[in-house]
């Protein structure tokens, strides 16, 4: 199938039509706004100054944007290689199992940093386990990767709560959750960090976590661009024709691709249990796997622009919490909208003001655009 | 053995039924979006908008039937969106389907809030704004005939209209697919659509109608969530339905019948595991109830494998339509 709208100088086509189909999405939330009888510009300017008008504020703006940019770079990596992983929360739901048992295990004689380690190969290991499943079953039996990974996604979900109300809840409680960690199963804060930049805080939850996500981001740019495994996915992302005819074994690279993406999507479990909770709960993912799918699409599946868009995700939810307090109509629901509309317009519309953009760019160059821009109009 | 009595009571299959009503619905939406080659893991926020469409309008009209079309409305709005999204310009199916769920879900909660202010859920329904039970004629006279009498007074009789319109939606659903113009062209298009342009039909406009009942059919089943099973709408009430309704679709292997026995299966499952919530089961112990939970997903998850049998999707499944220049 050939690409059907003509091609356009870089900057619009990775910057302004991206940046385009933002505003839109937000335009569109603003009249959701609008409708239930609040002002946006007031809401949008609330939403800033609780995200980012306090240490604290961007505290917990970053502690969102730990989860999502783990969850994003999952369905990042996936989407090179034309996979669709919709699976990161349960993956990153069941990966709270290899956080949780070394915690347990380790925290009354190991100090934190032997500690996280041991968690950091424990959640990539079983996220990476879970989405072997579909992975295989995709790249051996054909299944369409989409369902197995939302079947995973409730198998996960029943896992969980089954071990949360037996095996893993301590003796003599009720809530279903594991037992708090000793102090060899808490990540230490970052707030020096926040400090350095002249920040006041008392508390956050924003840990090393973080830093690690920020690793996470540098190696998974480095291992889709800089190495072979990361050209093979591409290749086979791009034309799995083409990758064929070149040698490339597709179903190894199908299986490492998601097992890579379910590691990703595991090792987001640290933030939330050893960074901030200290235990193991109860559905503690919260939708983060499934913001991991708007955070990709609006970066572009790059690093460099999933960090930003797990920044503005964090500051949504962090905000979104704040405006509650003062509009009582707007609750943390609205989050859920605004991502629905991030995806649909950045997503699923993303060729849908091509054309114009196209037919526009063709008017202002007509030197080097007419023939293209006949094209496109044509459209 | 009183464990048989158990699991094959009268009244595990009365609640099977209901149990499965919406999920036939649902799935026989899909059924028919599949079909025409739009995939659409958007069912559960169809069923979400037309929920609480429906339990709103509902209540404000004080009119079930009024409900019933503004759920309607509602879904097929969102199956729009899906259309134009998929059909018109060819984005990612999946993806419009992920942003139709999450779109569902938050503005049934925020829209609630505002309209309503009771934390995101509806008003509990009067009466007369819901689907209540209808006893079939001669339901308590021929109660009393052995066999049959249990049965029709006690198992076929007493439900919501929404639950006879879903089962008789299954012999309608395989009339339209496999006996009339529409139906074949409609099959047509999910498999090869350039075929079916070939022969002067329009691939938009028969997608767009699919997609059309996709969203009517899922407006029903969010409205018998919200008007007949319940009374009134809440956050997330339909916890997974859609998805086990596609679930559904595929262990159906897109057919209509077996839709209803796949459906009528995972209902089952569902409401043995109530009765049989903290009971032991002969031979095997005390199984959790987790276990029936997911089993339906399990199975849909072997069945993909092809250990039962093969799954194989209508061919153009997922694939937008570019005309040839």
């Amino acid at each position: 199938m050939a690409t059907p709208y003509a091609k356009l100088p870089a900057w619009v086509d990775f910057g302004l039509i991206p940046f385009i189909n933002l505003l839109v999405a937000f335009i569109v939330a603003g009249m959701v706004v609008l409708l239930v009888g609040e002002s946006p510009l007031h809401a949008a300017t609330l939403m800033v100054k609780g995200a980012f008008g306090s240490g604290e504020g961007v505290g917990y703006t970053l502690f969102y944007a730990t989860n999502f940019i783990f969850t994003g770079l999952a369905v990042a990596v996936a989407f090179h290689c034309g996979l669709f992983n919709i699976g990161g929360e349960g993956q990153a739901y069941i990966a709270g199992l290899g956080v949780a048992v070394p915690c347990l295990m380790l925290d009354s004689f190991l100090p934190w940093p032997v500690v996280f380690l041991v968690a950091i190969l424990g959640s990539a290991a079983i996220g990476a386990a879970w989405a072997f499943i579909p992975a295989y079953l995709q790249a051996r039996r054909g299944s369409h990767i989409v369902i197995t990974t939302i079947m995973f996604n409730f198998i996960a979900s029943s896992v969980m709560v089954y071990l949360l109300v037996g095996a893993l809840k301590p003796k003599g409680s009720m809530a279903p959750q594991t037992r708090t960690f000793l102090e060899g199963g808490h990540l230490p804060k970052l707030d020096w960090l926040l400090e350095l930049f002249g920040a006041s805080i008392r508390s956050t939850p924003l840990n090393v976590t973080f830093l690690l996500a920020l690793v996470a981001s540098a190696v998974v740019w480095a291992l889709v661009w800089r190495t072979k495994l990361g050209y093979e996915i591409r290749t086979l992302g791009f034309s799995p024709k083409a990758a064929r005819y070149a040698g490339i074994n597709e179903a190894k690279i199908i299986v490492i691709t998601m097992m890579i993406s379910g590691a990703l999507a595991g090792m987001m479990a640290l933030n939330p249990i050893m960074g901030d909770q200290h235990r193991l709960q109860l559905d503690f993912v919260t939708g983060a796997g499934f913001v991991g799918i708007a955070v990709a699409l609006m970066g572009r599946s790059h690093p460099a622009g999933i960090i930003p868009a797990a920044i503005l995700f964090g500051m949504l939810y962090q905000g979104g919490a704040e405006i509650s307090f003062e509009m009582p109509n707007i609750s943390r629901d609205m989050i859920v909208i605004i991502q629905g509309l991030v995806i649909l317009f950045a997503g699923a519309l993303e060729h849908m003001l091509r054309p114009t953009v196209s037919t526009l760019f063709a008017s202002m160059k007509p030197s080097s655009m007419t023939v293209d821009g006949a094209v496109a109009g044509d459209n | 053995m009183e464990f048989f009595g158990l699991i094959f009571g009268l009244n595990v299959f009365d609640s099977m039924l209901r149990v499965s009503a919406p999920l036939l619905l649902a799935c026989l939406a899909g059924l028919y979006s599949e079909r025409s080659g739009v995939f659409d893991i958007g069912l559960e926020g169809k069923m979400l908008a037309g929920a609480f469409a429906g339990a709103s309008a509902g209540y404000v009209s004080g009119s079930a039937w009024i409900g019933l079309l503004a759920a309607i409305a509602a879904s097929v709005f969102l199956a729009l969106v899906h259309g134009f999204a998929s059909i018109t310009h060819r984005g990612n199916q999946i993806v419009s389907g992920v942003a139709i769920n999450f779109i569902a879900a938050g503005s049934g909660v925020i829209l609630g809030q505002a309209w309503f202010r009771q934390g995101g859920r509806t008003p509990s329904l009067p009466n007369e704004a819901r689907f209540n039970a209808i006893d079939l004629p001669f339901a308590t006279a021929i109660s009393d005939v052995p066999f049959i009498g249990p049965i029709y007074s006690g198992l076929i009789s007493g439900h919501s209209i929404l639950v006879y319109f879903a089962f008789a939606m299954v012999p309608i659903t395989w009339w339209i697919l496999f006996r009339t113009r529409f139906g074949l062209r409609l099959r047509a298009v999910g498999e090869n659509p350039a075929a079916v342009d070939t022969a002067g039909i329009s691939v938009i406009w028969l997608r767009y109608r699919a997609v059309i009942i996709c969203g009517a059919l899922c407006g029903v089943a969010g409205a018998y969530l919200s008007m007949a099973q319940n009374a009134g709408f809440v956050k997330d009430m339909s916890a997974g339905r859609g998805f086990i309704a596609l679930a559904a679709l595929i262990f159906a292997k897109w057919r209509p019948l077996n839709a209803m026995f796949a459906c009528l299966l995972f209902g089952y499952l569902d409401a043995v595991a109530i009765v049989l919530q903290g009971k032991e089961i002969p031979f095997v112990g005390h199984v959790p109830v987790q276990v029936f939970q997911a089993l339906p997903y399990v199975l849909t998850v072997i069945l993909l494998a092809g250990f039962i049998g093969k799954a194989i999707p209508p061919k153009a499944g997922g694939v937008p339509y570019v005309k040839e220049r």
